[in-house]
């Protein structure tokens, strides 16, 4: 199967590799990482970091590129995934590529950018150039060769040193109802200068039930005393694959408060490496997962204490029903020199059901001395103490369990600084946890 | 605090050789040597053909690389997988006991003449390859209590060896676990009987003389239903440039309602400042919680040995069994160390402890690697994993990495980890009041060491903290 997909590949370059005016240098790029592919393939069980995920189902699918002449979705079946409602400035991407009908800049200030790489890098390469690739490395994984492999579009924003944007800038990626096995490989680059503030909402929803792949790369990049602000949130079909990796890196003095939210897809895995590239940096990672069925999600992260003075703080909160699967591998080094460090990691996993699993590896790796670094993990079931303490207050068996796991999800939520995407986010949460029909009820 | 370099290291206490005559097999490994050790020892059939197994199954394994350490490669054709000091014959009692080795062990501290043991405790003495006396044999078969060495129980009690050998870790287990399956020399052997409780302690003193030697001991333990005994375990080895390689196996099996608990004191020579010599004690310990009830609890201070690979492990099999470890590990100089704990949960309302302590210092390298397994049947277990690390010094290591696989859904399990220095705050508040920096840091390593000495009996905490103090001498100044 491994062969269908360099088949692909070799046609996805024969058809001008997406765009006609993509720079020189991509062409190398891609080939160097088609032929990594090639030789490390899809990763299995045996290595370490997949040991928990299988992506069997993933390399036996002959998944393809879509033609780029589908259909596209209106304004009005995007708007219940729009934060904040129409207004807001947005880059809209439909299966893959970027749709500037659907999309919006209107109102930002001068210099920012908000919009697709591919036409970026056309218009203006030394902006994109300076930072494209520069982060996440292609050779990490067979997945990640794949999207530098297949690399085309995805979002580009770029913020210009000491500008503020208020309104949240959303990235929205949907994937309709195509037939058989569509694959698309968003790439995606977020550029905050120096002493630059802005919010990021990066959305990935089904608005069928395709059995797509998502194989995305996003870098984010602070320079020196920058604010951003990072949330995501994966809501695809339970049918859809999602694989993203995503890749901070931090300038001195600055702020990256980001918070990864998964709902959806039956198999989705994310990869995310922040690197405190510069003393002062200050780091929030936070994540949620609501899962039921049979879905599987995996999160790989690593905080990188590159250098000293920094600190970080993670949470994970993982709420699992029926044959739902988590796993979480939390890695944190502090390299030499990195001292005054403060990182503290938490991972707790709420198992619902008797099939429910959690898996949850956090990992400590400190060579440096004078540092403060904690982690703890938990996994269990609700705590029966306090199921009787709300039935003892009139509650019914299913509004106190129902209320229980949407408190535990509301610690990840109530961090969440800018109140629409907060309100959006708790939204998507009770639904899921089925919170309003027995409000209505009782 | 002032540099670490600057104080003098007070040397390795144990590092002396004692001079006697030894048996050594040529170096190399095949099945000639095998069968040549076997054949020293007057093994039985089954046994050979188990090391023969074990060793045609060690050839097509790797060595495992996953740990986090470095050392260079190790040339398994280049070890003497066998030497004993020479003997006329197997001594008939103390008195026929070489006096050189009666010397050695009281130079360590282990007495063997019996009127000068301190009560309390029966000692299994090795030496290089072979156990050279068992104390305490008499009053203890009185209960029914089997404690001798290795060589001696396949000689004498066949039956029980053949049983039990390999039922907790198998000869396919791992790389050095099977090494040691095919070449193990000696080591200790004890079966407590139903319903007794042992009266003493058990000990065994493990010492590596000869050059160019590994020792490869394997001790088994059996507690039969209801029964309870507490074991101990100390080491030592002359210092050398060479590093010799220790590749131990220890079996424990608890039935319903029994207890096991075991003690390790780890003192093997570490190397030298630069890393040179030392020990690399790569060991696998597995305990079997195999009846409803039963009890084992793992408590080791760690502080001698170039590099440290050891998981000492319980597989809680019966309902409501319990599994405990209790860890120290120091790393100064060079001295590496990946250690930690398995805990499978496979019965209902198993429980489990985990308390692991690691002090780094020097440019020591500290890890802890533990898993924690709750299986789908193991309804109700419940884990609590604590794992603490302290730094000395800028250019050591602490790192923490617990595996951890629910799959069950009432199961609760929780885990924490910390990594902090000795504050400055707190030695000048010690300082203030009227301590040395010296004492005041022995007083907060001896404290954050606490929670794991008080597991350890009595006599043995007290000689933890003094040997705590001399490894960590010369870190603070």
């Amino acid at each position: 199967m491994k062969e269908h997909f360099l088949a692909e590949y070799r046609a996805f370059v024969g058809n001008g590799g997406g765009s006609a005016r993509a720079p020189a240098w991509l062409k190398p790029l891609r080939a160097r990482a088609i032929a990594r592919f090639a030789e490390v393939g899809f990763p299995t069980t045996h290595q370490e970091a997949w040991r928990f995920t299988s992506v069997q189902s993933i390399a036996e699918t002959p998944f393809s590129l879509i033609p780029p002449d589908t259909p596209l979705p209106t304004l009005d079946d995007l708007a219940p995934l729009l934060v904040g409602g129409r207004a807001t400035p947005r880059a809209v991407f439909v299966n893959g590529r970027f749709a500037p009908d659907l999309s919006s800049a209107q109102g930002l200030p001068d210099g920012v950018r908000l919009g697709g790489l591919a036409a970026a890098l056309a218009a203006e390469p030394a902006l994109v150039e300076a930072h494209l690739g520069k982060y996440a490395r292609f050779d990490a994984h067979g997945f990640t060769a794949l999207a530098t492999a297949f690399l085309a579009d995805g979002a580009f924003v770029s913020v210009p040193a000491k500008t503020i944007i208020e309104a949240p800038l959303q990235l929205l990626f949907v994937a309709t109802a195509v037939a058989g096995h569509p694959m698309w490989h968003p790439r995606n680059l977020i550029v905050l200068g120096r002493e630059a503030r802005a919010t990021v909402v990066e959305t990935y929803a089904g608005l069928g039930d395709a059995a797509s792949l998502t194989n995305t790369v996003t870098e984010l990049v602070l320079g020196d005393g920058a604010r951003g602000e990072h949330y995501r949130v994966q809501r695809e079909s339970p049918n859809a694959y999602h694989v993203a990796t995503t890749y901070s890196h931090q300038g001195r003095d600055s702020a990256l408060e980001s918070c990864a939210v998964v709902l959806g897809a039956g198999l989705s895995r994310h990869d995310l490496t922040a690197v405190l590239g510069g003393t002062g940096g200050y780091l929030i990672l936070n994540g949620l997962q609501v899962l039921g069925g049979r879905q599987h999600v995996d999160h790989h992260t690593c905080i990188d204490h590159a250098q000293p003075h920094c600190e970080s703080h993670e949470v994970f909160n993982g709420i699992f029903d029926a044959e739902a699967r988590g796993v979480f591998n939390g890695r944190i080094i502090v390299r030499p020199g990195a001292q005054r460090t403060d990182s503290k990691q938490t991972n707790n996993n709420l198992l619902l059901s008797r099939d429910a699993r959690a898996d949850s590896q956090p990992q400590l790796e400190i060579y440096a001395d004078d540092v403060k670094c904690t982690h703890g993990s938990t996994v269990g079931p609700l705590d029966p103490t306090a199921l009787y303490y709300l039935r003892s207050r009139g509650l019914g068996a299913e509004a106190a369990r129902a209320l229980l796991t949407y408190g535990f999800g509301t610690e990840i939520l109530a961090r969440v600084g800018v109140p629409d995407v907060r309100t959006q986010l708790d939204r998507i949460v009770r639904e899921r946890l089925h919170m309003d029909s027995w409000q209505q009820a009782t | 605090m002032t540099s670490i370099e600057a104080r003098v290291l007070q040397p390795y206490k144990y590092g002396f050789e004692t001079t006697i005559a030894s048996d050594v097999v040529r170096a190399g490994l095949n099945e000639d040597i095998i069968r040549l050790i076997s054949q020293k020892k007057g093994e039985p059939a089954f046994l050979l053909e188990w090391r023969l197994k074990a060793y045609r199954h060690w050839l097509t394994m790797g060595e495992p690389k996953w740990a986090n350490i470095t050392y260079g490669p190790i040339d398994y054709q280049a070890i003497h997988y066998y030497a004993a000091p020479k003997q006329e014959k197997g001594p008939e009692s103390l008195g026929d006991v070489d006096p050189k080795l009666l010397d050695t062990f009281e130079k360590l501290g282990i007495p063997l003449a019996e009127q000068k043991r301190l009560t309390g405790v029966a000692v299994d003495a090795v030496f290089d390859s072979v156990s050279v006396a068992t104390t305490f044999r008499e009053e203890l078969s009185k209960y029914g209590i089997i404690f001798c060495s290795f060589s001696d129980a396949v000689r004498e009690h066949p039956a029980l060896v053949e049983r039990w050998l390999g039922t907790v870790v198998p000869y396919t287990d791992n790389f050095f676990a099977t090494l040691n399956s095919a070449v193990f020399t000696d080591g200790s052997f004890c079966y407590v009987p139903k319903g007794v409780r042992c009266p003493l302690e058990l000990s065994t003193y493990f010492r590596i003389n000869a050059k160019s030697t590994g020792q490869f001991e394997r001790t088994l333990i059996v507690a039969d239903e209801g029964s309870y005994v507490s074991y101990l375990e100390g080491c030592s080895a002359p210092m050398r440039d060479e590093h010799q390689l220790h590749a131990a196996v220890v079996e424990l099996i608890a039935l319903d309602e029994a207890t096991i608990k075991y003690s390790t004191i780890q003192n093997w020579y570490p190397g030298d400042e630069q890393g040179r010599g030392g020990i690399y004690n790569f060991v696998t310990k597995r305990g079997k919680c195999a009846g409803k009830n039963s009890k084992i609890s793992w408590t080791q201070v760690e502080t001698g040995s170039a590099i440290t690979w050891k998981y000492p492990g319980c597989i809680l099999q019966g309902d409501n069994s319990i599994g405990e470890f209790y860890s120290v590990a120091v790393t100064n100089n060079r001295q590496q160390a990946d250690t930690g704990t398995k805990m499978i949960h496979i019965g209902k309302n198993t429980r489990s402890t985990i308390v692991s302590k690691g002090i780094s210092a020097g440019h020591g390298q500290n890890t802890y690697r533990g898993l924690v397994k709750i299986l789908k049947g193991a309804e109700g277990a419940r884990n609590y994993s604590q794992c603490d690390s302290m730094l000395i010094g800028d250019q050591c290591g602490a790192h923490t990495f617990p595996y951890i696989d629910v799959r069950n859904s009432t199961a609760i399990m929780e885990h924490e980890a910390s990594t902090s220095k000795i504050g400055e705050d707190q030695i000048f508040y010690c300082k203030q009041r009227g301590l040395s920096a010296e004492d005041a840091v022995s007083m907060i390593v001896n404290g954050f060491c606490k929670e794991v000495f008080k597991e350890l009996p009595m006599e043995f905490a007290v000689e933890a903290q003094n040997l705590l103090g001399i490894s960590l001498e010369g870190s603070v100044g």
